[in-house]
């Protein structure tokens, strides 16, 4: 893998340029991922050869962007182990959520129980919470330990007949903690409940099989795994999707329309009201076939080693703290740290200056931020094209922060 | 480097005028939801500058003392240390019409565009409290 690094970084253009006159370190990848160049050709292509709007168009340039199009659910469908009408796509892995929450809320009733954990992302958590603020639902949290791990211990009494939709993120943003959501599923359908999976923070990273952990819906978004931003992906097994209703509606999502009533459309279309991110999507499918072609198992090992070894650096360093779980095979390439009581924007901005880019504050995830009993943190996160010698260079930077601050 | 010289550091990890004052005429906690930094301003507010203090001379009225709380990064913490320096004895209408750049010529370096709501929290905080207290949607 190391050899091919090199290789790796001259596919993403924008990992060339110079930040304050100081080579590019980009470790933010849990906000965003860098793209590499066939993903911006892809979408160069659909606007300069074949623009046009997709379905029920009778001309070439029509067909071009519908097969297209369609050719990225059958390529995401694959990338997961599903079939293409189980793949929606959305914005965004919120909107995905949004679309969960809205439809699924009017299948349950008052008192029902929706359950998610404390280390939640705003955006699987502030959803929820508003349904049942709306509807009258209870909302249950399973605990998150000091040590960034979800409690399963005290889980399990959350699990009840009135537990009707379970929603948990797959690795943590904020931690990087690797949630067991197969065990999770589990006792999900032992009760009866519908299973949600936050895959924002793994499908991108690991090989991910909706079979094996055999969820309901799982959620993910394509510019976290080198695809362009406005694409979100929902996946769902196809006889639940058929059972909700439409969380938008207008042109696309239809079959027949009257003035008294309308008729959805087959999925995945029903859930894509409106004409579709199309360059999004062709984006998305080049990003799919580029990390494919390296191989999920590869990109998982490389960040494994990768995480590794900054917990070790990172830890030789005086008066620093790492959140969360040890690296390894339960944490995701993402390090959360505190640097003396130094602010994690000071941190942030100090290593902006020598051309590092991290991210720092509460991760959208305040209630965890609540548990752990801190204000923020300094986050690097990884992906297929970091080096060792860029987390040498996060150390330094880390080292000069102290100084300044010292 | 220049965001952070010896002067905002030294203001950082020495704020002047933190704490709290007894019985503030104006108090206002105010966050920064981005971040989750947090001031909470406390001020006493002096009268005397007219003789009957009815509503119609609110806006004689000045800043007596005033002081903070909270937490966060040495931007915003240094801003808010500087700028209350500068406000005793001002006329509250005055610090209401203060522009971002008092803050900024205070600070004397450059901030950048992501750390502009860090250095202008404290201000905000002061001008939201008067507003509140001037009870004048006209103001905001």
């Amino acid at each position: 893998m190391e050899r091919n690094i090199e290789r790796i970084r001259k596919d993403f253009p924008v990992l060339k340029r110079k930040v304050h006159g100081k080579p590019l370190v980009y470790l933010d990848n849990a906000a965003t991922t860098q793209k590499p160049r066939i993903v911006i050709k892809a979408m160069n292509d659909y606007y300069e050869q074949f623009n046009a709007n997709i379905h029920r168009g009778i001309h070439t340039l029509s067909e071009e962007a519908t097969l297209a199009y369609e050719e990225s659910h059958k390529k995401t469908a694959d990338f997961i182990n599903a079939s293409s009408d189980e793949i929606i796509f959305t914005k965004n892995t919120t909107e995905s959520i949004n679309l969960l929450a809205y439809s699924l809320a009017q299948q349950l009733k008052k008192g029902d129980e929706i359950l998610i954990t404390e280390m939640e992302h705003h955006s699987n958590f502030v959803p929820w919470q508003q349904m049942a603020l709306k509807y009258g639902f209870k909302l249950n949290f399973i605990p998150v330990k000091k040590d960034g791990m979800l409690d399963m211990n005290h889980a399990s009494h959350f699990f009840s007949k009135k537990t009707k939709i379970v929603s948990v993120s797959h690795v943590s943003n904020a931690l990087g903690t690797i949630n067991d959501v197969r065990q999770i599923t589990k006792m999900a359908h032992e009760v009866g409940a519908l299973s949600i999976i936050d895959a924002a923070q793994s499908v991108p990273h690991m090989p991910v099989d909706v079979k094996k952990i055999n969820g309901d819906f799982l959620v993910f978004s394509s510019h976290k795994m080198c695809g362009p931003t406005g694409i979100g992906i929902l996946y769902g097994r196809r006889f639940l999707l058929d059972t909700m209703e439409p969380f938008l509606f207008g042109g696309d999502m239809i079959r027949q329309v009257t003035k008294e009533k309308t008729t959805w459309n087959d999925l995945p279309w029903k859930f894509e009201a409106g004409t579709p991110n199309i360059a999004g999507a062709i984006g998305h499918s080049a990003g799919l076939k580029y990390l494919q072609k390296i191989g999920l198992e590869k990109i998982r090992k490389h960040e494994v080693s990768l995480t590794k070894y900054a917990h070790e650096q990172l830890g030789k360093l005086k008066g620093i703290t790492i959140y969360g779980v040890p690296e390894g095979e339960g944490k995701g390439g993402i390090v959360s740290f505190n640097l003396d009581n130094i602010h994690p924007h000071d941190v942030a901005t100090i290593l902006d200056t020598e051309g590092i880019a991290i991210r720092a504050g509460n991760h959208c995830a305040m209630p965890l931020m609540k548990v752990l009993g801190i204000q923020g943190t300094s986050r690097a996160s990884f992906y297929v094209y970091n080096t060792f010698e860029e987390i040498d260079k996060l150390v330094a930077g880390l080292q000069k922060a102290s100084k300044i601050f010292g | 480097m220049d965001m952070y010289m010896e002067e905002i550091l030294d203001h950082y990890k020495h704020p002047h005028n933190k704490g709290t004052v007894p019985n503030p005429g104006l108090h206002l906690f105010d966050s920064n939801p981005l971040c989750g930094d947090e001031q909470e301003v406390f001020i006493q507010l002096d009268y005397n500058q007219n003789n009957n203090n009815n509503n119609n001379n609110y806006n004689k009225t000045a800043i007596k003392e005033l002081k903070f709380t909270g937490k966060g990064c040495a931007i915003s913490i240094a801003a808010t240390s500087m700028l209350t320096d500068e406000l005793r004895g001002k006329n509250i209408e005055e610090v209401l019409r203060l522009p971002n750049k008092f803050v900024l010529d205070l600070l004397g370096v450059k901030v950048s565009a992501m750390r502009m709501k860090c250095a202008l929290l404290g201000l905000k905080t002061i001008q939201k409290a008067i507003i509140q207290y001037l009870g004048g949607k006209e103001y905001e």
